[in-house]
Parts: C-alpha cells; sequence; structure tokens
C-alpha cells in the first residue's frame, strides 16, 4: 500500500527557510504523525535549488520537491497552479498545507479546483478525533470558532493554509531528505495569466510605527473622524503614538498610514491599547507582538478579548476619558 | 458590457450571536441579515463600471428565499437584474460546489467580467470566487484594492494587496474574475427612486436543471468539507477583564499596568 503523503508547500522569501516556512513545516510534520504519513516540502520559484537543498539538510522530510523556472518568479496564480496542480494529480499527497497568506490564498483555492480537493483555509489548529481530522477555524469574523472537516467517504485531497503562529517555528523538526525536481519544463510555454507593471508602497510612511513603545489603537468602535478625541486624549497621557484597524482606515477617519494589519504596519510595542476593535484576525496579525494588549470593547464576545491580556467591557467614549484621568493621577 | 456580481446574505455580524443548542450553527431566527461588506463593495464597483461603459449590472446569490431581500437591494442601488439560485440543491455547499454553480449561472448569461467580494463574513473560507474563475478558466485577482477597464476594453488594470503595505499593479485581459477587498471605493446609499425601481426589476429563479448540472455535483451534496460544529472560544486564556464603572475599571487597569504587568 503506498504512503499517505502530507505536502508543504513554502513561500520561499529572499531564497532563505523563513519562520512561517518552518510553521508549515511543523504543521505538515503534526499531521503527518497524526495520519501516519511522510511529509515532503514542495518549494516553488526560480533559482531555488540551493534552498531546497538547505531544507534537505535541515528538516526532517522524506524529499524536498522542488519546481524550479524562471516563470515562477515573480508569483502569478497561473503559473503556481500550473507547477502544483499536475503534481498533485500525479502524486496524489492526502494533505497539501500553505502557509496562510495573500499569496497562497489567492492561488491555492484554483489548484482544489483543478485537483478536485477540500479547501480548509485560516486553519487555527487541527486535531485526530475519533477516526478523523477536525480543523477548526474562525468564523463570523472571528467571534466563533468552528470544526470543520473532510465528509466521510470523500477521498479528495485536502488543501489547507494554516495561519501564521497557530504551530511554533520551533516545533519543526531536523532531520533531513532528498530532494527531487518537480516537472515544470512545461511553464515555458504556459500563456501568463497577468502582466506585472509594478510594485508600490500602500500609503505614504510618515509614521513609523514600528518603532513605538506605546500605542494607543482606534477601531470601528470610535464612530467617526470627529470623535477620534478620547483617542488623542489617551494617547497624550501616555506619550504613546496612534494606529488604527483597517475600518477606520478606509472611512477615512485616519490616514492609511496610521493602519496596523496584515495590510498595514506589524508593530511590537511594550503596550498595545485596543479601543473598540474587534479583533479580525487581519488586525492581530499586525500586533500579537505585543508585549501586553488591553482591549476595550462593548461587545464581551469580541475576539480581541481571547488574545488580550487585559480588558474593559464598555462604551469606550466612557471607558478611555476615565483611564486617561487615571493615567493622569498615576503620573501625578 | 455585461457584468456579473456575486453577492452572498450573511447574517450582521455586529448582532449578538448565539450558538444553537446542537451547536451545529447560531441560531438565525432572530438574526438580522446583510449583503456581505465585500461584496457591497464589488457591487458599487460593478455599478460605477457600467456606468462608464453604458453596461449593465446582473447580480447573483446562492442562498434560501430570504436572499431575495439581498438581491432586491443590489437591484435598488443599480443593479438591472438578478438571478436566484435558491434550490435547496444548490445551499449548503462549500467553495468547491458553490463556485463551480456560480460558474455555470454566469457563463449561462454570457457576462463579460465578474466582480465579487474577496472574503464572506460568515463561513470566511475567502475561496468561492478563485473556484468560480477556475472553473470558468478565467484569470482572476483576489484582494483588489483598485480596479481600472483599459481603453479598448479588453484589459484591465489591478491593484492588488501584499503584505506589509505592499501593493501589486498588474494588468489582466477579459473576461476575468475580480474579488475585491473592502475600502475600495465608496458603496452608493439607495435611492428611494432606486428602491422603487427596484420593485420592477427581474429576480429570475434558476435551477440545476436550467444549468444542465447533477444536483449531487451541488450544495451540500457535492461539497467536499463540511462544518461540523461552532463555539464561542474558550473563555480561560485571555483577558482578565476589569470590572465595575468606567472610573472605577480604569483605576484598577492602570494599578494591573504598572504593578503586574509592569509596562506603565
Amino acid at each position: 500500500m503506498a504512503t499517505r503523503k502530507v505536502w508543504a508547500v513554502l513561500q520561499p522569501r529572499a531564497g532563505e527557510l523563513s519562520r512561517q516556512s518552518r510553521e508549515t513545516i511543523a504543521a505538515a510534520q503534526d499531521l503527518a504523525a497524526m495520519v501516519d504519513a511522510t511529509v515532503d516540502v514542495v518549494v516553488l520559484g526560480a533559482s531555488v535549488t540551493a534552498l531546497a537543498q538547505q531544507i534537505a539538510g535541515e528538516a526532517a522530510v522524506e524529499r524536498v520537491l522542488v519546481g524550479d523556472h524562471q516563470r515562477l518568479e515573480p508569483y502569478t496564480p497561473g503559473a503556481w497552479v500550473a507547477a502544483l496542480a499536475p503534481a498533485i494529480r500525479e502524486q496524489a499527497p492526502a494533505y497539501v498545507l500553505f502557509p496562510h497568506s495573500y499569496q497562497s490564498m489567492e492561488y491555492f483555492p484554483r489548484v482544489a479546483q483543478q485537483v478536485d480537493g477540500g479547501i480548509i483555509s485560516a486553519v487555527a489548529s487541527f486535531r485526530h478525533h475519533e477516526g478523523e481530522i477536525l480543523w477548526t477555524r474562525p468564523v463570523l469574523g472571528g467571534k466563533l470558532q468552528a470544526d470543520v472537516r473532510v465528509k466521510a467517504q470523500r477521498t479528495s485531497p485536502v488543501l489547507a493554509s494554516i495561519q501564521p503562529g497557530a504551530i511554533a517555528a520551533d516545533r519543526m523538526k531536523s532531520g533531513s531528505g532528498t530532494v527531487q525536481p518537480l516537472a515544470v519544463d512545461a511553464l515555458a510555454s504556459l500563456q501568463p495569466d497577468r502582466e506585472i507593471l509594478g510594485v508600490e508602497s500602500a500609503a505614504k510612511q510618515e509614521v513609523d510605527l514600528t518603532k513605538a513603545e506605546i500605542i494607543v489603537a482606534a477601531g470601528r468602535g470610535v464612530g467617526g473622524a470627529d470623535k477620534m478625541g478620547v483617542i488623542e486624549e489617551l494617547a497624550k497621557a501616555l506619550g504613546a503614538d496612534i494606529g488604527a484597524s483597517r475600518p477606520v482606515i478606509d472611512n477615512g477617519w485616519l490616514p492609511r498610514d496610521r493602519q496596523i494589519g496584515s495590510s498595514g504596519q506589524t508593530v511590537a510595542p511594550k503596550l498595545y491599547i485596543a479601543a473598540g476593535i474587534s479583533g479580525a484576525i487581519q488586525h492581530l496579525v499586525g500586533m500579537k507582538g505585543s508585549t501586553c494588549v488591553v482591549a476595550i470593547n462593548k461587545d464581551p464576545n469580541a475576539p480581541i478579548f481571547a488574545i488580550a491580556n487585559y480588558g474593559i467591557v464598555g462604551d469606550l467614549h466612557e471607558v478611555l476619558p476615565a483611564l486617561t484621568a487615571a493615567v493622569r493621577e498615576a503620573k501625578g | 458590457m455585461r457584468i456579473a456580481v456575486c453577492i452572498k446574505q450573511v447574517p450582521d455580524t455586529e448582532a449578538r450571536l448565539r450558538v444553537r443548542g446542537d451547536g451545529s450553527w447560531v441560531e438565525e431566527d432572530d438574526l438580522p441579515f446583510v449583503i456581505n461588506e465585500s461584496d457591497e463593495y464589488a457591487l458599487e464597483e460593478g455599478i460605477a463600471l457600467a456606468e462608464k461603459t453604458g453596461g449593465e449590472v446582473v447580480v447573483f446569490t446562492i442562498g434560501p428565499a430570504r436572499a431575495a431581500e439581498a438581491l432586491r437591494k443590489a437591484l435598488a442601488v443599480g443593479a438591472a437584474r438578478a438571478v436566484h439560485l435558491s434550490n435547496a440543491a444548490f445551499l449548503r455547499g462549500d467553495a468547491i460546489s458553490t463556485g463551480q454553480a456560480l460558474a455555470a449561472a454566469i457563463a449561462r448569461e454570457q457576462c463579460d467580467i465578474v466582480f465579487t467580494g474577496s472574503s464572506s463574513d460568515d463561513l470566511g473560507y475567502a475561496a468561492t470566487g478563485s473556484v468560480l474563475a477556475a472553473t470558468l478558466d478565467w484569470p482572476h485577482a483576489w484582494l483588489v484594492m483598485g480596479f481600472q477597464l483599459e481603453e479598448g476594453g479588453k484589459t484591465c488594470r489591478v491593484v492588488r494587496e501584499m503584505e506589509s503595505g505592499k501593493n501589486e499593479l498588474l494588468r489582466i485581459q477579459l473576461p476575468a474574475v475580480i474579488e475585491v477587498q473592502a475600502g475600495i471605493n465608496h458603496p452608493r446609499y439607495a435611492s428611494l427612486k432606486g428602491i422603487m425601481a427596484a420593485k420592477k426589476k427581474p429576480i429570475a429563479d434558476i435551477g440545476p436543471a436550467d444549468l444542465g448540472l447533477d444536483p449531487q455535483s451541488l450544495g451540500a451534496e457535492g461539497a467536499i468539507v463540511e462544518l461540523v460544529s461552532v463555539r464561542f472560544p474558550q473563555s480561560g486564556a485571555g483577558a482578565q477583564i476589569l470590572p465595575g464603572d468606567a472610573p472605577a475599571a480604569a483605576k484598577a487597569l492602570v494599578d494591573k499596568l504598572r504593578n503586574e504587568a509592569r509596562v506603565l
């Protein structure tokens, strides 16, 4: 009987084994142990053979499958799907894991359609339960967690993207494997599905929040550009910088260079105060590295409370002025 | 130009949610429903393009009878007509079975471009639009923050969000599927005139037979992935909640930040 395979498809960055790559390999190793499978790593890109060899010498995996072709760099969904889908059809891995990223999210559902595979995105964790794998992922804006699974009797491959930080990078087991090339020569004659005209910064970065020690972040709950005063006052009292979640920026209440999250800046202050922010993953990804997180929200079920150190359930327009006063009093 | 916009009716996530007794989903009986947020932006993008090109927007949805409300709202802001896939066979699918059904409906209407949101606010797999594109074998872009039809109407320029505050500028050939991100534009409100006009605009309900699709390949039957249960996240790990009124809680918090967390 052929051994089951779990694949970890990496997104190489600057030709190195990134933290998220290690996390994806670790996730594949954990899953393989649960389902009695071997692990292969898949590396796609241009001039990535050296990286593939490096991984083969470092990680406890069976093989490192490398698709090394000019057409794979820079990334386009068309080329990546064309490289991966035939390989999955041919070698039939039971599970194909991806790092949950904007790039993976764009192309891996297309791969799934091509291989009749199940799509499970934004996985927070997975476990073995009564003979099957249950995948846990956020729903309803992260307010609830859901367990999902492949339907019984379905033998489709499962394609899943794993959230950053879901599995610790240092769980990746060390060892070695062999490098094997994937058949990617056909990419040379592939019609491009897009033309890349350039890359630009989303905003003029006038404010660098990445070095801030204390941040007060405004969320949708603030309610308007003219209601930002309570945020400004608290920031002044604390000597803090002001940041914001996406809806605040989209509504034009604060300029884009204040945005914190997967589409904005990633910050790691010693104190992060999230006011009126619900805690959608896209925001959490930008501030999870904060030493201490305080959440203020009138919804006791807001997902932000799950990751905060301290919380106050209440109207921020009452809580923030009280907090400002308490801070001023404490500072004397 | 015929512009398809795919929308989904979802529970209003601002509303109080209660999990059903059996954990299978949330109680829907008294839940307000809205058009999925990023689909509203997709609708605005489609209507603006229709205005520029003298085209029409056809709005599609897969959903039960109540989803007709969402279609009427779309018609009220400027869509010309709607296609409703309400047959039970289409419902409760995954991205694969849902995306493939939408693709068939869109192909039947001979559309030149599809706009849809990048992610749904209920299940949030963020995959249906991409599956739709793959089924049609059309190029696509996901998490689009800017769209412009180019002269000649055969290509478009698209701004795609990458991580870390960077955007990629792309040229894509039509027909294509453009999955937009909330914030790409400013969705218009329905005028009274628009709401009145919407009552007369057609909503066609089409079934699996109209699309030549085998019901076994659709909806829950055709899905590969299924939902087992939902729950509120554990309240064990998580924030220490400071109780009391605002002044009391604020004082307690400052005390904790100084003496416990030592960040103040």
